[in-house]
Protein backbone atom coordinates (compact mmCIF):
# COMPACT_ATOMS: atom_id res chain seq x y z
CA UNK A 1 0.00 0.00 0.00
CA UNK A 2 1.70 3.17 -1.14
CA UNK A 3 1.33 6.33 0.90
CA UNK A 4 -2.04 7.82 0.25
CA UNK A 5 -0.95 11.42 0.42
CA UNK A 6 -1.61 12.26 -3.20
CA UNK A 7 -4.94 10.54 -3.49
CA UNK A 8 -7.31 13.03 -1.98
CA UNK A 9 -9.70 12.42 0.87
CA UNK A 10 -12.61 10.43 -0.43
CA UNK A 11 -11.25 7.26 1.12
CA UNK A 12 -12.94 5.25 3.87
CA UNK A 13 -12.15 6.81 7.21
CA UNK A 14 -10.94 3.73 9.06
CA UNK A 15 -9.10 0.64 7.97
CA UNK A 16 -7.57 -2.03 10.13
CA UNK A 17 -4.39 -2.75 8.36
CA UNK A 18 -3.29 0.85 8.08
CA UNK A 19 -0.87 1.95 10.73
CA UNK A 20 0.65 5.36 11.07
CA UNK A 21 4.45 5.39 11.33
CA UNK A 22 5.20 8.23 13.74
CA UNK A 23 8.69 9.16 12.56
CA UNK A 24 8.43 8.25 8.88
CA UNK A 25 5.18 10.28 9.01
CA UNK A 26 3.51 7.83 6.71
CA UNK A 27 0.42 5.63 6.91
CA UNK A 28 1.39 2.14 5.76
CA UNK A 29 -0.17 -1.28 5.53
CA UNK A 30 1.00 -3.40 8.47
CA UNK A 31 0.94 -6.59 6.43
CA UNK A 32 3.06 -5.09 3.69
CA UNK A 33 5.79 -4.20 6.18
CA UNK A 34 5.44 -7.55 7.92
CA UNK A 35 5.71 -9.36 4.58
CA UNK A 36 8.80 -7.35 3.71
CA UNK A 37 10.32 -8.32 7.05
CA UNK A 38 9.49 -11.99 6.40
CA UNK A 39 10.85 -11.98 2.86
CA UNK A 40 14.09 -10.23 3.76
CA UNK A 41 14.38 -12.39 6.89
CA UNK A 42 13.99 -15.49 4.71
CA UNK A 43 16.76 -14.36 2.38
CA UNK A 44 19.00 -13.35 5.25
CA UNK A 45 18.51 -16.69 6.97
CA UNK A 46 19.20 -18.50 3.71
CA UNK A 47 22.48 -16.71 3.04
CA UNK A 48 23.50 -16.05 6.62
CA UNK A 49 23.52 -12.29 6.23
CA UNK A 50 21.77 -9.42 7.99
CA UNK A 51 19.73 -8.37 4.98
CA UNK A 52 20.06 -4.63 5.57
CA UNK A 53 21.20 -4.07 1.98
CA UNK A 54 17.80 -5.38 0.84
CA UNK A 55 15.60 -3.93 3.57
CA UNK A 56 16.83 -0.34 3.34
CA UNK A 57 16.24 -0.08 -0.44
CA UNK A 58 12.83 -1.77 -0.13
CA UNK A 59 11.73 0.81 2.44
CA UNK A 60 13.01 3.62 0.23
CA UNK A 61 11.04 2.20 -2.71
CA UNK A 62 7.75 2.18 -0.73
CA UNK A 63 8.15 5.85 0.16
CA UNK A 64 10.06 5.97 3.44
CA UNK A 65 12.71 8.67 3.20
CA UNK A 66 16.25 7.24 2.87
CA UNK A 67 17.28 8.80 6.19
CA UNK A 68 14.49 7.14 8.17
CA UNK A 69 15.04 3.86 6.31
CA UNK A 70 18.76 3.71 7.13
CA UNK A 71 18.26 4.68 10.77
CA UNK A 72 15.36 2.30 11.41
CA UNK A 73 16.87 -0.70 9.63
CA UNK A 74 19.88 -0.41 11.96
CA UNK A 75 17.74 -1.58 14.88
CA UNK A 76 16.15 -4.31 12.75
CA UNK A 77 19.61 -5.70 11.94
CA UNK A 78 20.63 -5.46 15.60
CA UNK A 79 17.70 -7.77 16.41
CA UNK A 80 18.40 -10.36 13.72
CA UNK A 81 22.16 -10.47 14.36
CA UNK A 82 21.51 -10.75 18.09
CA UNK A 83 19.48 -13.93 17.69
CA UNK A 84 22.17 -15.28 15.35
CA UNK A 85 24.99 -14.35 17.68
CA UNK A 86 23.33 -16.09 20.63
CA UNK A 87 22.97 -19.38 18.79
CA UNK A 88 26.61 -19.20 17.61
CA UNK A 89 27.67 -18.40 21.19
CA UNK A 90 25.99 -21.57 22.41
CA UNK A 91 27.98 -23.54 19.86
CA UNK A 92 31.16 -21.76 20.98
CA UNK A 93 31.58 -20.50 17.42
CA UNK A 94 32.53 -16.97 18.45
CA UNK A 95 36.02 -15.65 19.11
CA UNK A 96 35.45 -13.15 21.95
CA UNK A 97 38.86 -11.48 21.82
CA UNK A 98 38.67 -10.99 18.06
CA UNK A 99 35.12 -9.65 18.42
CA UNK A 100 36.29 -7.13 21.05
CA UNK A 101 39.16 -5.95 18.83
CA UNK A 102 36.81 -5.50 15.87
CA UNK A 103 34.37 -3.63 18.09
CA UNK A 104 37.02 -1.14 19.21
CA UNK A 105 37.24 0.01 15.59
CA UNK A 106 33.55 -0.62 14.88
CA UNK A 107 32.08 1.76 17.44
CA UNK A 108 34.39 4.60 16.34
CA UNK A 109 33.51 3.88 12.72
CA UNK A 110 29.80 4.05 13.57
CA UNK A 111 30.26 7.41 15.28
CA UNK A 112 32.12 8.82 12.26
CA UNK A 113 29.44 7.40 9.95
CA UNK A 114 26.60 9.00 11.92
CA UNK A 115 28.50 12.31 11.93
CA UNK A 116 28.86 12.21 8.13
CA UNK A 117 25.18 11.22 7.81
CA UNK A 118 24.14 14.29 9.84
CA UNK A 119 26.44 16.56 7.83
CA UNK A 120 25.17 15.32 4.46
CA UNK A 121 21.58 15.73 5.63
CA UNK A 122 22.21 19.37 6.47
CA UNK A 123 23.73 19.84 2.99
CA UNK A 124 20.66 18.22 1.28
CA UNK A 125 22.89 15.48 -0.13
CA UNK A 126 21.92 12.60 2.17
CA UNK A 127 19.76 10.80 -0.40
CA UNK A 128 22.47 11.14 -3.00
CA UNK A 129 25.13 9.84 -0.64
CA UNK A 130 23.01 6.81 0.28
CA UNK A 131 22.23 6.02 -3.36
CA UNK A 132 25.85 6.44 -4.47
CA UNK A 133 27.22 4.30 -1.65
CA UNK A 134 24.73 1.57 -2.47
CA UNK A 135 25.54 1.75 -6.16
CA UNK A 136 29.33 1.54 -5.73
CA UNK A 137 29.46 -0.97 -2.94
CA UNK A 138 26.78 -3.33 -4.21
CA UNK A 139 27.87 -3.39 -7.84
CA UNK A 140 31.52 -4.06 -6.92
CA UNK A 141 30.72 -6.69 -4.31
CA UNK A 142 27.98 -8.25 -6.46
CA UNK A 143 30.26 -8.51 -9.49
CA UNK A 144 33.06 -10.05 -7.40
CA UNK A 145 30.70 -12.58 -5.83
CA UNK A 146 29.17 -13.58 -9.15
CA UNK A 147 32.52 -14.02 -10.90
CA UNK A 148 34.03 -15.87 -7.94
CA UNK A 149 31.13 -18.27 -7.61
CA UNK A 150 30.90 -18.87 -11.37
CA UNK A 151 34.60 -19.71 -11.41
CA UNK A 152 34.28 -22.15 -8.53
CA UNK A 153 31.22 -23.78 -10.09
CA UNK A 154 33.21 -24.21 -13.35
CA UNK A 155 36.18 -25.57 -11.43
CA UNK A 156 33.99 -28.03 -9.58
CA UNK A 157 32.57 -29.18 -12.90
CA UNK A 158 36.05 -29.73 -14.35
CA UNK A 159 36.97 -31.60 -11.20
CA UNK A 160 39.79 -29.48 -9.76
CA UNK A 161 39.80 -29.03 -5.98
CA UNK A 162 38.71 -25.65 -4.63
CA UNK A 163 41.54 -23.96 -2.74
CA UNK A 164 40.15 -21.45 -0.26
CA UNK A 165 43.11 -20.95 2.02
CA UNK A 166 46.47 -20.80 0.37
CA UNK A 167 48.97 -21.81 3.06
CA UNK A 168 52.17 -19.84 3.24
CA UNK A 169 50.92 -16.85 1.29
CA UNK A 170 51.65 -13.62 3.08
CA UNK A 171 50.01 -10.21 2.83
CA UNK A 172 52.11 -7.12 3.65
CA UNK A 173 50.06 -6.11 6.70
CA UNK A 174 50.78 -9.40 8.39
CA UNK A 175 54.13 -7.80 9.24
CA UNK A 176 52.56 -4.91 11.17
CA UNK A 177 53.22 -4.46 14.91
CA UNK A 178 50.78 -4.96 17.85
CA UNK A 179 50.48 -8.63 17.11
CA UNK A 180 47.83 -10.54 18.99
CA UNK A 181 47.12 -14.20 19.33
CA UNK A 182 43.40 -14.91 18.91
CA UNK A 183 43.16 -18.30 20.55
CA UNK A 184 39.82 -19.59 19.44
CA UNK A 185 40.43 -18.62 15.82
CA UNK A 186 44.03 -19.86 16.05
CA UNK A 187 45.46 -16.86 14.24
CA UNK A 188 48.33 -14.54 15.15
CA UNK A 189 47.87 -11.14 13.45
CA UNK A 190 48.46 -7.46 14.03
CA UNK A 191 45.60 -5.58 15.71
CA UNK A 192 45.83 -2.74 13.16
CA UNK A 193 44.04 -4.47 10.23
CA UNK A 194 41.47 -5.78 12.71
CA UNK A 195 40.71 -2.25 13.90
CA UNK A 196 40.60 -0.95 10.33
CA UNK A 197 38.13 -3.63 9.27
CA UNK A 198 35.97 -2.94 12.34
CA UNK A 199 36.07 0.80 11.64
CA UNK A 200 35.07 0.32 7.99
CA UNK A 201 32.14 -1.92 8.89
CA UNK A 202 30.85 0.50 11.53
CA UNK A 203 31.20 3.43 9.13
CA UNK A 204 29.50 1.74 6.18
CA UNK A 205 26.77 0.36 8.44
CA UNK A 206 25.89 3.77 9.85
CA UNK A 207 25.59 5.55 6.51
CA UNK A 208 23.95 2.72 4.57
CA UNK A 209 21.81 0.90 7.12
CA UNK A 210 23.48 -2.43 6.49
CA UNK A 211 25.10 -4.86 8.89
CA UNK A 212 27.67 -5.63 6.24
CA UNK A 213 27.97 -9.34 6.91
CA UNK A 214 28.37 -9.97 3.19
CA UNK A 215 31.49 -7.75 3.25
CA UNK A 216 32.86 -8.64 6.65
CA UNK A 217 32.85 -12.42 6.30
CA UNK A 218 35.00 -12.47 3.12
CA UNK A 219 37.36 -9.86 4.60
CA UNK A 220 37.86 -11.90 7.74
CA UNK A 221 38.42 -15.07 5.73
CA UNK A 222 40.70 -13.73 3.00
CA UNK A 223 42.58 -10.97 4.85
CA UNK A 224 42.82 -12.19 8.43
CA UNK A 225 42.57 -15.92 7.68
CA UNK A 226 39.89 -16.40 10.32
CA UNK A 227 38.72 -20.03 10.11
CA UNK A 228 35.17 -20.71 8.92
CA UNK A 229 34.29 -22.14 12.33
CA UNK A 230 34.35 -18.76 14.08
CA UNK A 231 33.95 -16.28 11.22
CA UNK A 232 30.15 -15.96 11.01
CA UNK A 233 29.51 -15.89 14.76
CA UNK A 234 32.22 -13.29 15.32
CA UNK A 235 30.97 -11.10 12.49
CA UNK A 236 27.46 -11.28 13.93
CA UNK A 237 28.69 -9.96 17.27
CA UNK A 238 30.31 -7.01 15.51
CA UNK A 239 27.14 -6.35 13.48
CA UNK A 240 24.95 -6.57 16.57
CA UNK A 241 26.97 -4.05 18.57
CA UNK A 242 27.63 -1.57 15.73
CA UNK A 243 23.97 -1.59 14.68
CA UNK A 244 22.71 -1.21 18.26
CA UNK A 245 25.05 1.74 18.76
CA UNK A 246 24.05 3.16 15.35
CA UNK A 247 20.42 3.02 16.54
CA UNK A 248 21.29 5.02 19.65
CA UNK A 249 23.46 7.54 17.76
CA UNK A 250 20.92 8.09 14.97
CA UNK A 251 18.25 8.66 17.64
CA UNK A 252 20.36 11.23 19.45
CA UNK A 253 21.54 13.20 16.40
CA UNK A 254 18.88 12.99 13.71
CA UNK A 255 15.76 11.65 15.50
CA UNK A 256 15.11 9.48 12.47
CA UNK A 257 14.69 6.03 14.05
CA UNK A 258 11.09 4.87 13.66
CA UNK A 259 10.57 2.37 16.48
CA UNK A 260 7.14 1.26 15.22
CA UNK A 261 8.51 0.51 11.76
CA UNK A 262 11.56 -1.23 13.24
CA UNK A 263 9.40 -3.35 15.55
CA UNK A 264 7.23 -4.70 12.70
CA UNK A 265 10.34 -5.39 10.62
CA UNK A 266 12.03 -7.19 13.50
CA UNK A 267 9.09 -9.49 14.12
CA UNK A 268 8.84 -10.38 10.42
CA UNK A 269 12.59 -10.66 10.09
CA UNK A 270 13.31 -13.09 12.92
CA UNK A 271 10.50 -15.43 11.82
CA UNK A 272 11.51 -15.32 8.15
CA UNK A 273 15.14 -16.01 9.05
CA UNK A 274 14.22 -19.35 10.63
CA UNK A 275 12.61 -20.64 7.47
CA UNK A 276 15.36 -19.18 5.30
CA UNK A 277 18.05 -20.97 7.27
CA UNK A 278 16.37 -24.32 6.59
CA UNK A 279 16.01 -23.56 2.88
CA UNK A 280 19.65 -22.47 2.70
CA UNK A 281 20.92 -25.84 3.88
CA UNK A 282 19.49 -27.50 0.78
CA UNK A 283 21.54 -25.49 -1.72
CA UNK A 284 25.28 -25.88 -2.27
CA UNK A 285 27.64 -23.10 -1.22
CA UNK A 286 28.69 -22.00 -4.73
CA UNK A 287 25.15 -21.71 -6.00
CA UNK A 288 24.15 -19.87 -2.85
CA UNK A 289 26.97 -17.37 -3.40
CA UNK A 290 26.01 -16.96 -7.05
CA UNK A 291 22.38 -16.25 -6.13
CA UNK A 292 23.42 -13.79 -3.41
CA UNK A 293 25.85 -12.10 -5.81
CA UNK A 294 23.10 -11.66 -8.42
CA UNK A 295 20.76 -10.25 -5.79
CA UNK A 296 23.39 -7.77 -4.59
CA UNK A 297 24.12 -6.75 -8.17
CA UNK A 298 20.43 -6.20 -8.92
CA UNK A 299 19.91 -3.89 -5.96
CA UNK A 300 23.02 -1.94 -7.00
CA UNK A 301 21.66 -1.57 -10.55
CA UNK A 302 18.32 -0.38 -9.22
CA UNK A 303 20.12 2.52 -7.55
CA UNK A 304 22.06 3.21 -10.75
CA UNK A 305 18.80 3.58 -12.66
CA UNK A 306 17.40 5.86 -10.02
CA UNK A 307 20.43 8.13 -10.24
CA UNK A 308 20.64 8.22 -14.02
CA UNK A 309 16.99 8.31 -15.07
CA UNK A 310 15.26 11.66 -15.28
CA UNK A 311 13.46 12.08 -11.94
CA UNK A 312 9.67 12.50 -11.98
CA UNK A 313 10.10 15.73 -10.15
CA UNK A 314 13.21 17.88 -10.07
CA UNK A 315 12.08 19.55 -6.88
CA UNK A 316 11.70 18.09 -3.40
CA UNK A 317 10.83 19.39 0.06
CA UNK A 318 12.45 18.89 3.44
CA UNK A 319 11.20 20.32 6.73
CA UNK A 320 13.95 22.16 8.56
CA UNK A 321 13.99 21.20 12.23
CA UNK A 322 14.74 23.73 14.90
CA UNK A 323 13.65 26.67 12.76
CA UNK A 324 10.22 28.01 13.63
CA UNK B 1 7.62 40.78 2.80
CA UNK B 2 7.07 43.63 5.19
CA UNK B 3 6.13 46.22 2.59
CA UNK B 4 3.48 44.01 1.13
CA UNK B 5 2.23 42.93 4.52
CA UNK B 6 1.99 46.52 5.76
CA UNK B 7 0.09 47.42 2.63
CA UNK B 8 -2.17 44.45 3.18
CA UNK B 9 -2.84 45.34 6.80
CA UNK B 10 -3.50 48.96 5.90
CA UNK B 11 -5.91 47.87 3.22
CA UNK B 12 -7.61 45.54 5.62
CA UNK B 13 -8.07 48.23 8.24
CA UNK B 14 -9.42 50.54 5.58
CA UNK B 15 -11.80 47.84 4.41
CA UNK B 16 -12.98 47.06 7.89
CA UNK B 17 -13.69 50.62 8.86
CA UNK B 18 -15.33 51.24 5.53
CA UNK B 19 -17.49 48.17 5.85
CA UNK B 20 -18.40 48.97 9.44
CA UNK B 21 -19.82 52.29 8.42
CA UNK B 22 -21.40 51.27 5.14
CA UNK B 23 -22.76 47.82 5.84
CA UNK B 24 -23.74 46.01 8.96
CA UNK B 25 -23.26 42.37 8.08
CA UNK B 26 -21.87 40.09 10.70
CA UNK B 27 -20.46 36.59 10.30
CA UNK B 28 -21.39 33.88 12.78
CA UNK B 29 -19.22 30.78 12.50
CA UNK B 30 -19.36 27.29 13.90
CA UNK B 31 -16.95 24.39 13.39
CA UNK B 32 -18.04 20.77 13.56
CA UNK B 33 -14.89 19.98 15.56
CA UNK B 34 -12.47 22.22 17.35
CA UNK B 35 -10.17 19.32 18.02
CA UNK B 36 -9.12 16.65 15.59
CA UNK B 37 -7.51 13.61 17.17
CA UNK B 38 -5.03 11.71 15.04
CA UNK B 39 -4.79 8.05 16.00
CA UNK B 40 -3.01 5.14 14.36
CA UNK B 41 -5.96 4.47 12.07
CA UNK B 42 -6.27 8.09 10.94
CA UNK B 43 -6.58 8.34 7.18
CA UNK B 44 -7.70 11.93 6.91
CA UNK B 45 -10.92 13.66 7.82
CA UNK B 46 -12.98 16.76 7.15
CA UNK B 47 -13.94 19.50 9.53
CA UNK B 48 -17.13 21.26 8.55
CA UNK B 49 -17.48 24.98 8.97
CA UNK B 50 -20.97 26.45 9.13
CA UNK B 51 -21.47 30.16 8.71
CA UNK B 52 -24.37 32.50 8.83
CA UNK B 53 -24.47 36.05 7.56
CA UNK B 54 -26.47 38.26 9.91
CA UNK B 55 -27.77 41.62 8.75
CA UNK B 56 -29.10 44.15 11.19
CA UNK B 57 -31.53 47.01 10.61
CA UNK B 58 -28.81 49.47 9.66
CA UNK B 59 -27.95 47.36 6.65
CA UNK B 60 -28.60 49.21 3.47
CA UNK B 61 -30.32 47.77 0.46
CA UNK B 62 -30.48 44.01 0.10
CA UNK B 63 -27.37 42.90 -1.72
CA UNK B 64 -27.30 40.96 -4.92
CA UNK B 65 -25.33 38.15 -3.32
CA UNK B 66 -22.57 37.31 -0.95
CA UNK B 67 -19.24 35.60 -1.58
CA UNK B 68 -17.18 33.82 1.03
CA UNK B 69 -13.49 33.01 1.12
CA UNK B 70 -12.28 30.67 3.86
CA UNK B 71 -8.57 30.50 4.58
CA UNK B 72 -7.28 27.82 6.95
CA UNK B 73 -3.67 28.25 8.01
CA UNK B 74 -1.83 25.47 9.80
CA UNK B 75 1.20 25.64 12.09
CA UNK B 76 4.22 27.39 10.65
CA UNK B 77 7.48 25.72 9.81
CA UNK B 78 10.56 26.27 7.70
CA UNK B 79 10.97 24.08 4.66
CA UNK B 80 13.71 23.64 2.13
CA UNK B 81 12.84 23.29 -1.53
CA UNK B 82 15.62 21.55 -3.41
CA UNK B 83 16.19 21.37 -7.12
CA UNK B 84 17.96 18.53 -8.91
CA UNK B 85 20.19 18.93 -11.90
CA UNK B 86 22.20 16.47 -13.93
CA UNK B 87 25.82 16.51 -12.83
CA UNK B 88 28.22 14.06 -14.51
CA UNK B 89 25.27 11.97 -15.66
CA UNK B 90 23.52 11.63 -12.32
CA UNK B 91 20.80 13.71 -10.73
CA UNK B 92 21.98 15.78 -7.78
CA UNK B 93 20.38 18.44 -5.57
CA UNK B 94 22.23 21.52 -6.72
CA UNK B 95 20.24 24.39 -5.31
CA UNK B 96 18.00 24.77 -2.28
CA UNK B 97 15.91 27.66 -0.99
CA UNK B 98 14.60 27.76 2.57
CA UNK B 99 11.03 28.98 2.96
CA UNK B 100 11.00 30.59 6.37
CA UNK B 101 8.05 30.34 8.70
CA UNK B 102 5.52 29.26 6.10
CA UNK B 103 2.25 27.46 6.89
CA UNK B 104 2.66 23.71 6.84
CA UNK B 105 -0.99 23.48 5.85
CA UNK B 106 -3.01 26.00 3.89
CA UNK B 107 -6.50 25.75 2.47
CA UNK B 108 -8.20 28.45 0.42
CA UNK B 109 -11.88 27.64 -0.09
CA UNK B 110 -14.40 29.85 -1.82
CA UNK B 111 -17.87 29.61 -3.34
CA UNK B 112 -16.64 30.60 -6.81
CA UNK B 113 -13.37 31.42 -8.55
CA UNK B 114 -11.51 34.17 -6.70
CA UNK B 115 -11.23 36.29 -9.84
CA UNK B 116 -15.00 36.53 -10.03
CA UNK B 117 -15.24 37.48 -6.35
CA UNK B 118 -12.92 40.43 -6.33
CA UNK B 119 -10.14 42.03 -8.37
CA UNK B 120 -6.54 40.84 -8.44
CA UNK B 121 -5.28 43.82 -6.52
CA UNK B 122 -7.52 43.20 -3.51
CA UNK B 123 -6.83 39.48 -3.65
CA UNK B 124 -3.14 40.21 -3.31
CA UNK B 125 -3.58 42.73 -0.54
CA UNK B 126 -5.80 40.41 1.49
CA UNK B 127 -3.57 37.43 0.66
CA UNK B 128 -6.42 35.23 -0.44
CA UNK B 129 -5.68 32.23 -2.60
CA UNK B 130 -2.46 30.25 -2.75
CA UNK B 131 -0.98 32.46 -5.46
CA UNK B 132 -1.31 35.49 -3.21
CA UNK B 133 0.07 33.98 -0.03
CA UNK B 134 3.32 35.46 1.19
CA UNK B 135 6.01 32.76 1.22
CA UNK B 136 9.24 34.33 2.43
CA UNK B 137 12.39 32.69 1.06
CA UNK B 138 15.77 32.98 2.67
CA UNK B 139 18.45 33.77 0.18
CA UNK B 140 21.76 34.62 1.83
CA UNK B 141 21.24 37.57 4.20
CA UNK B 142 17.77 38.66 3.13
CA UNK B 143 14.39 37.06 3.65
CA UNK B 144 11.89 38.08 1.02
CA UNK B 145 8.89 36.80 -0.85
CA UNK B 146 9.57 36.05 -4.48
CA UNK B 147 7.37 36.97 -7.44
CA UNK B 148 4.61 34.52 -8.31
CA UNK B 149 6.55 33.12 -11.29
CA UNK B 150 9.61 32.24 -9.19
CA UNK B 151 10.40 28.58 -9.99
CA UNK B 152 11.14 27.67 -6.37
CA UNK B 153 7.93 29.26 -5.20
CA UNK B 154 5.97 27.47 -7.91
CA UNK B 155 7.64 24.15 -7.08
CA UNK B 156 6.96 24.62 -3.38
CA UNK B 157 3.26 25.28 -3.99
CA UNK B 158 3.00 22.37 -6.41
CA UNK B 159 4.67 19.90 -4.04
CA UNK B 160 2.56 21.02 -1.10
CA UNK B 161 -0.55 20.56 -3.24
CA UNK B 162 0.62 17.08 -4.27
CA UNK B 163 1.08 16.18 -0.62
CA UNK B 164 -2.49 17.33 0.01
CA UNK B 165 -1.31 20.04 2.39
CA UNK B 166 -2.05 23.08 0.25
CA UNK B 167 -5.57 23.10 -1.04
CA UNK B 168 -7.40 25.53 -3.29
CA UNK B 169 -11.05 24.88 -4.13
CA UNK B 170 -13.31 27.40 -5.76
CA UNK B 171 -16.30 25.18 -4.97
CA UNK B 172 -15.24 24.58 -1.37
CA UNK B 173 -17.95 26.83 0.05
CA UNK B 174 -21.61 26.00 -0.52
CA UNK B 175 -24.52 28.35 0.14
CA UNK B 176 -27.75 26.69 1.40
CA UNK B 177 -29.66 29.92 1.52
CA UNK B 178 -28.40 33.35 0.47
CA UNK B 179 -27.10 33.90 4.02
CA UNK B 180 -26.21 30.41 5.21
CA UNK B 181 -23.12 28.56 3.99
CA UNK B 182 -20.94 25.61 4.74
CA UNK B 183 -17.30 24.78 3.93
CA UNK B 184 -15.60 21.39 4.20
CA UNK B 185 -12.04 21.73 5.43
CA UNK B 186 -10.12 18.66 4.24
CA UNK B 187 -7.42 17.37 6.58
CA UNK B 188 -5.27 14.68 4.91
CA UNK B 189 -3.73 11.68 6.64
CA UNK B 190 -0.37 13.43 6.91
CA UNK B 191 -1.92 16.52 8.51
CA UNK B 192 0.58 18.47 10.62
CA UNK B 193 -0.11 18.83 14.31
CA UNK B 194 -0.83 22.11 16.03
CA UNK B 195 -3.15 25.08 15.93
CA UNK B 196 -5.01 26.06 12.79
CA UNK B 197 -6.43 29.50 12.18
CA UNK B 198 -9.70 29.61 10.30
CA UNK B 199 -10.30 32.98 8.69
CA UNK B 200 -13.54 33.78 6.86
CA UNK B 201 -13.91 36.82 4.67
CA UNK B 202 -17.27 38.00 3.38
CA UNK B 203 -17.46 39.82 0.07
CA UNK B 204 -20.24 41.62 -1.69
CA UNK B 205 -19.94 43.40 -5.00
CA UNK B 206 -16.18 42.87 -5.06
CA UNK B 207 -15.52 44.46 -1.68
CA UNK B 208 -14.81 42.82 1.66
CA UNK B 209 -17.58 43.69 4.08
CA UNK B 210 -16.93 41.45 7.07
CA UNK B 211 -14.37 39.08 8.50
CA UNK B 212 -14.42 36.58 11.31
CA UNK B 213 -12.00 34.01 12.68
CA UNK B 214 -12.09 30.72 14.47
CA UNK B 215 -9.51 28.06 15.28
CA UNK B 216 -9.09 24.34 15.46
CA UNK B 217 -6.43 22.07 16.86
CA UNK B 218 -4.98 18.86 15.46
CA UNK B 219 -3.59 16.58 18.14
CA UNK B 220 -1.71 13.31 17.81
CA UNK B 221 -2.97 10.92 20.46
CA UNK B 222 -2.07 7.52 21.73
CA UNK B 223 1.02 5.49 21.10
CA UNK B 224 2.16 7.34 17.95
CA UNK B 225 2.22 10.64 19.78
CA UNK B 226 4.16 9.09 22.61
CA UNK B 227 6.72 7.63 20.20
CA UNK B 228 7.09 10.82 18.18
CA UNK B 229 7.48 12.96 21.30
CA UNK B 230 9.98 10.57 22.83
CA UNK B 231 12.06 10.46 19.65
CA UNK B 232 12.20 14.24 19.48
CA UNK B 233 12.59 15.16 23.13
CA UNK B 234 14.49 12.22 24.63
CA UNK B 235 16.66 11.04 21.75
CA UNK B 236 19.16 9.18 23.93
CA UNK B 237 16.57 7.31 26.02
CA UNK B 238 14.52 6.57 22.92
CA UNK B 239 17.57 5.21 21.12
CA UNK B 240 18.61 3.09 24.08
CA UNK B 241 15.08 1.73 24.46
CA UNK B 242 14.87 0.86 20.75
CA UNK B 243 18.26 -0.83 20.80
CA UNK B 244 17.34 -2.80 23.93
CA UNK B 245 14.06 -3.82 22.33
CA UNK B 246 15.95 -5.05 19.27
CA UNK B 247 18.36 -7.13 21.35
CA UNK B 248 15.48 -8.48 23.41
CA UNK B 249 13.54 -9.57 20.34
CA UNK B 250 16.69 -11.17 18.97
CA UNK B 251 17.24 -13.05 22.22
CA UNK B 252 13.59 -14.07 22.35
CA UNK B 253 13.73 -15.41 18.80
CA UNK B 254 16.84 -17.44 19.57
CA UNK B 255 15.05 -19.01 22.55
CA UNK B 256 11.79 -19.72 20.70
CA UNK B 257 13.45 -21.18 17.62
CA UNK B 258 16.21 -23.00 19.45
CA UNK B 259 17.03 -26.17 17.59
CA UNK B 260 20.17 -27.49 19.27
Amino acid sequence: MLPSRTRGFAEPAVSFVQIYLPIADLPVNVFLILAMGLAVGFISGMFGIGGGFLMTPLLIFIGVTPGVAVASVASHIAASSCSGAISYWRRKAIDPSLALMLLAGGVIGTAVGVWLFTLMRALDQLDLMIALSYLTLLSIVGALMVSESVRSIMRARVGKPVVLRRPGSHIWFHGLPFKFRFKRSMIYVSAIPVWVIGFLMGFVGAIMGIGGGFLLVPMLIYLLRVPTATVIGTSMVLTMVTMASATVMHSVTNHLVDAVLALILMVGGVIGAQFGARAGQKISGEWLRLLLGLLVLMVGLRFAFQLVLHPDDLYSLRIVEGMP
Amino acid sequence: MSARRVAGVAAMIAMMTASASAAAERLVLSLSHHRVLVTSSFTGTEVVLFGSIERDQTAALPRRGYDVVVTVTGPRESERTRRKERVLGIWVNVEAHTFVNVPNYLAALSNKPLDTITNADLQRRLQIGLANTVLPQKTAPVVADAPQEDPFRMAFLRLKKEHGLYIERDNGVTFFTPTLFRADIPLPSNVPFGLYDVDVKLFADGAMIAESTSALEVIKVGFEQFVADAARDYGLLYGLATAMLALLIGWFASVVFRRD
